[in-house]
Formats: structure tokens, sequence, C-alpha cells
């Protein structure tokens, strides 16, 4: 059996949630599989981080190095590929650094690669057994992976629910030595943290959303005078951004706001897991789209299959009736 | 600069109703509406712009069959400088380092600065860009959100990461980097952009003729299978809510209320 390892993401002392999706995702790989958790960094912080996850994490292996001190993909993927064995399965979240770090890796590794990972069935010899969705997440794929020279696997954070297991007594082995010296061709200079916009889509009860089937720049106002009748705000998905109609500032989703309204409308939304991670809280979803087919169906509290622009000014309409009749 | 976009066509989702043909587990594949890849339409705005900016000239390649061409075209159409097809049965049914490895064959006959993608394709995979850089070792970024070119053959990129924070970074040029949708706004193309290029001669190029061993490419060198499609059994999903439309919104606003939305 190939051994497992964990690619544990972390900011300031803290490891991120995903670390115990991992351990569960190993463990359906094997039941009996007892992965190695890797760290990554510099200082303090970085002992943090290791002393935390051998409560859970049998055994951690940490690899501090000044030039890790910011998580450059390039630098990482060299500390990695001094300290991993060959045939080993490293899963990593799937999110921006895994994005940058993982396909390259996998081919410094000469190991197989398989990205946004939603489940797994088992390991069946060398092949390791994998749900995918494809197309948005309009369908869904089971997929083979031979893991005979390694392999590196990118999971869909949030997919993987973590186990309920009782603590261990793990110990944290040092790897530095192993890393040689570490230089990259793209040199990480600042982050820069987003505006904040006119509005806070992140304080707001009732969220007004948009997504593609707004259709055009003009029919934002069929949302914006639904959010003014409901004391709401409108925000939106990533394709509304894109084309430059609302600011970054109105985005849900892992590249823009998480939000927690009490109510959320999602209108003309296909429900793409980079958007929902965004939605937090546990608000009443209702999802107004007019393609049954949409996944936003399988999350939300509430379907209605309608054209949004039809079905948003009527509903408009019938908000400022009501109110009208109780003032 | 000279610069190349990797392209590709797919399926357009938001076109489609991607639907299971039970007889065959694959997709339904006929009556299709297929365009280039929504995030490659973004890279090629981006070289065009930085060709506009800089000079030099940006050349088009994609991976795949005879029906392929007609995205090069829409993107030659939109300002690239020449497509390339890379085509060859030995391709087929490659697995995302199978095409990088014939991508890196063809970067290896010309000389390329700077090597664009999308963010990735209608499979998620979001893969082919880092591998190929890996396996021509240039230094690559993903999900880049702005490109400024600087002196001394480096480029300052920023990266779009957690929150809506962005990651500054300088990379050294040659380089490889997977652009984010919404980076810029790609122009239009009309019939007749798409009519003047028509004609143009798209050289093809297989296995042979870029030295790629049709052995390192393909079903056999695939470590990565798709096996079939499948419609998940569906979880709880949503009440939907039936009946005239005005039934349909008293229904909604009880809702609402009851969850404390409205007052």
């Amino acid at each position: 059996m190939a051994r497992i390892f964990a690619y544990i993401i972390h900011k300031d002392g803290v490891a991120d949630d995903s670390a115990a999706e991992l351990l569960a995702a190993a463990k359906k790989i094997d039941a009996a599989a007892s992965p190695t958790a890797v760290v990554v960094g510099r200082g303090p912080q970085l002992d943090a981080v290791c002393t935390a996850l051998s409560a859970s994490y049998a055994e951690v292996w940490k690899i501090a190095n000044e030039a890790l001190a910011y998580p450059n993909a390039e630098l990482v993927r060299k500390a990695l590929v001094s300290v991993l064995p060959h045939d080993g399965i490293l899963l990593v979240p799937h999110a921006h650094f895994g994005v940058d770090l993982s396909p390259g890796l996998s081919i410094k590794m000469n190991s197989a690669y398989v990205s946004d990972v939603l489940n797994i069935e088992g390991l069946e010899g060398t092949q390791l057994k994998l749900i995918r969705q494809e197309f948005g997440g309009q369908i869904s794929a089971h997929v083979r992976c031979d893991i005979s020279s390694g392999a590196v696997i990118n999971l869909r954070p949030g997919a993987f629910k973590p186990l309920e297991s009782a603590a261990v007594a793990g110990r944290v082995l040092d790897k530095s030595s192993e890393v040689g010296a570490l230089t990259a061709r793209r040199r990480f200079l600042e982050t820069v943290v987003a505006e904040l916009g006119d509005v806070d889509i992140a304080k707001q009860a009732i969220l007004v959303s948009i997504g593609r089937g707004i259709q055009e720049k003009e029919n934002i106002g069929i949302a914006e005078e639904l959010a003014e009748a409901l004391g709401a705000a409108v925000s939106c998905s990533r394709p509304v951004v894109d084309a430059k109609w609302l600011p970054k500032s109105r985005q849900v989703g892992s590249s823009g706001k998480t939000v927690k309204p009490k109510v959320y409308l999602a209108c003309g939304i296909s429900g793409s897991f980079q958007h929902l991670v965004g939605i937090k809280g546990n608000p009443l979803i209702v999802a107004i789209n007019k393609n049954p087919k949409a996944p936003i169906f399988q999350v939300a509290d509430v379907g209605i299959v309608v054209d949004m622009l039809e079905f948003l000014p009527a509903l408009t309409v019938r908000i400022r009736e009501i109110s009208a009749v109780s003032a | 600069m000279e610069i190349l976009a990797c392209i590709r066509r797919v399926p357009d989702t938001s076109e489609n109703e991607i639907q299971l043909d039970a007889a065959t587990n694959d997709i339904q594949r006929d009556d299709l509406v297929y365009s280039v890849n929504e995030p490659d339409n973004y890279a090629v705005e981006e070289a065009i712009q930085i060709v506009e900016r800089t000079g030099g000239k940006l050349t088009v390649v994609t991976v795949g069959g005879e029906d392929d061409e007609e995205v090069l075209r829409r993107e030659m159409a939109m300002g690239a400088n020449g497509g390339v097809l890379l085509s060859d049965e030995a391709f087929n049914r490659s697995d995302g380092k199978g095409i990088a490895t014939v991508l890196k064959a063809f970067v290896q006959k010309g000389h390329y600065d700077l090597i664009l993608t999308g963010v990735q394709a209608e499979d998620g995979g979001a893969q082919v860009g880092g591998m190929l850089a890996a396996l021509l070792d240039y230094p690559f970024a993903s999900l880049v959100t702005s490109i400024e070119v600087l002196d001394g053959g480096k480029l300052k990129i920023s990266r779009e990461i957690e929150g809506g924070t962005k990651e500054l970074n300088e990379i050294d040029l040659p380089c490889v980097l997977s652009i984010q949708t919404g980076i810029n706004e790609p122009r239009y193309v009309g019939m007749r952009g798409i009519r003047q290029v028509a004609s143009v001669d798209i050289p093809t190029f297989g296995a042979s003729e870029l030295g790629v061993d049709a052995g390192a490419v393909g079903e056999a060198a695939a470590k990565v299978k798709r096996t079939d499609y499948f419609v998940p059994a569906s979880g709880k999903g949503a009440e939907m809510l039936q009946g005239s439309r005005e039934e349909i919104i008293e229904k909604l606003l009880e809702l609402i209320k009851a969850k404390g939305g409205l007052k």
C-alpha cells in the first residue's frame, strides 16, 4: 500500500479546515491508512501548526525554510520533490494554491494527477477510483487513476466530511535538512486586499443574487428594484463580474465574498461549487432558474423553474402592493 | 513578444443542457453547440492586447481534429496572427499530461516568450498549463488577473486568491500563465471577421512532425481515465414551487417571512 500524504494549508499559525477533510479522504482510499501531514513554512508559527496537527495525524513532516515564509508554489514544489517518496499519494485541497502547485508537481514526481475530486470510491489494485464533475457540475464522471508511480490528488474543499476520530499522540519529524537551497523564477511581491465597495454584501439579511441568467447589463435594474422592495442588496456570481456589470465587491464565492444572509435568492445562477462555498450560515436558498437541470436545485431549499427576467418584476410588484397596504 | 495561446473547442455549457446517454454512458453529443472554451477567449484577448502594446506575434494552437479548426479561425478573426492544429490519431484520448506532452513538442519547434492557457476547460481539469510549464521547465502562475510587461525579460502579474485578494508576483520569461476569466473584455467577433480568415491556411502537425513518441501520449499512456458519465442519485433537492405565478409568489413570500427575511 502506497503511503498517503496530506498537504496542509495554514495561515497565522493555524491549519486550514481542509486538514481534517484530507484525513477523512485518506481513510476513503484505505480505511487502515495513517496519512502523514506535510507542512511547509518557517518559524514558531510553523511549529504551532505541526504541534496542533500531531493530535490528529500520527506523523507530521515539518519543512522549515526561510524562503517558504510565503507559500510560493514553485519553491514548495522543489521542497516536496526532495522529501516525498516517488510512489506516494499526495492529497491537496483544490483551491488557489492547489491549482498552482499540483499539475507541475505531478510532472516533476512523474506521478498521475487528478483535479477537483468530489469523492473516493476506493483502491482496486493500483487503480484509485474517483468521482469528479464536468460541465459546470451538470454531470458526474467516474475516473480511474493509476497510482503505481504515485499520484497527486486535488480534493474539492467541503466535499469530504471530517471524521469524529479519537485524538492521537502523533510525532513531528523535521525534514528541513533534506531540502536544499530554494530559488524561484517567480517571486512573490505582496498581497493586495480587495476594496470594500459601496455595499457590504456580507452584512445583508436578504440577497438578491444574479448570475448568467440576467443576460445583459440593462437587466440589472430588475434585480435592483426587487432588492429595494425587499430591503435587500444585489449580489452576483462570477460571470456578472467578468462581464463588468457589477463590481467585484458584489461577487459571492471562493474568489469573492463569503455571505451569511437569512434569505438568498439565487436568480439565474447555475450553482458552481466555487459560488456555493461563499454562502454560509444556512440561509433559505431560493433557486430561480429556467433550466430545471441546473445544479443549484440540488442545494437550494426552494426551487422555481421560471425565466427570472419575467418572474422578478412580478415579485417586485406584489411586494410593493403588500407594503402599500401595510403602510 | 512572441506569444502562444493554447485553446480548446468545448460544448458550451451556457448553450447546452448536458444529458446522459444511458446506452453508452457518454453524454449525448448530437446537437451540442460547441464554442471556444470561455477562459481561453480571455487568454487570447490578453495576448492580443500585449502584442498591441509591445509588438510581436500571437499564435493560437489546439490539439484535436478537423472540427477544431473553427475555434482557431475564430481566434484569428479576433486578432491572432496564425493558428496551428496538432492532430494525430495517436493523440486521441490523451489525459492532461498527454495533451501537455504534445504541446511541449510544438513549443520546442519555435521560440515563444509567453504561453497562455485558460484557467480551466469544461472538465474542470485546470491542469494542462501547469503541466506544460513543468515539462518545459518554465515558471508558471495560475489564476492570473493582470499582466504588466517589465524591462529585463520579466512580467509583473496578479493572481486571484481567496476573498477577492490579489497576490502580486514577478515572473521571468519565458513562462506559462493560466488566465482567469474577467481579466479583460474579449472583443466581439463578427461574421465578417470570420469570413476574412475562412481560407487562411492552418498548418497541421502530427506525432512524427512534432517528434512525439506515440507511446508517450494517447489512451495507452494515460494514467488517468474517465470510465463513464453518470447522474448522481439526487439528494433531498429543492422543494419545487408549482402552480400559477400568483400562487408561487404568495408561497415564496410566506417562506421568506417565516425565515425572518421580510417584515
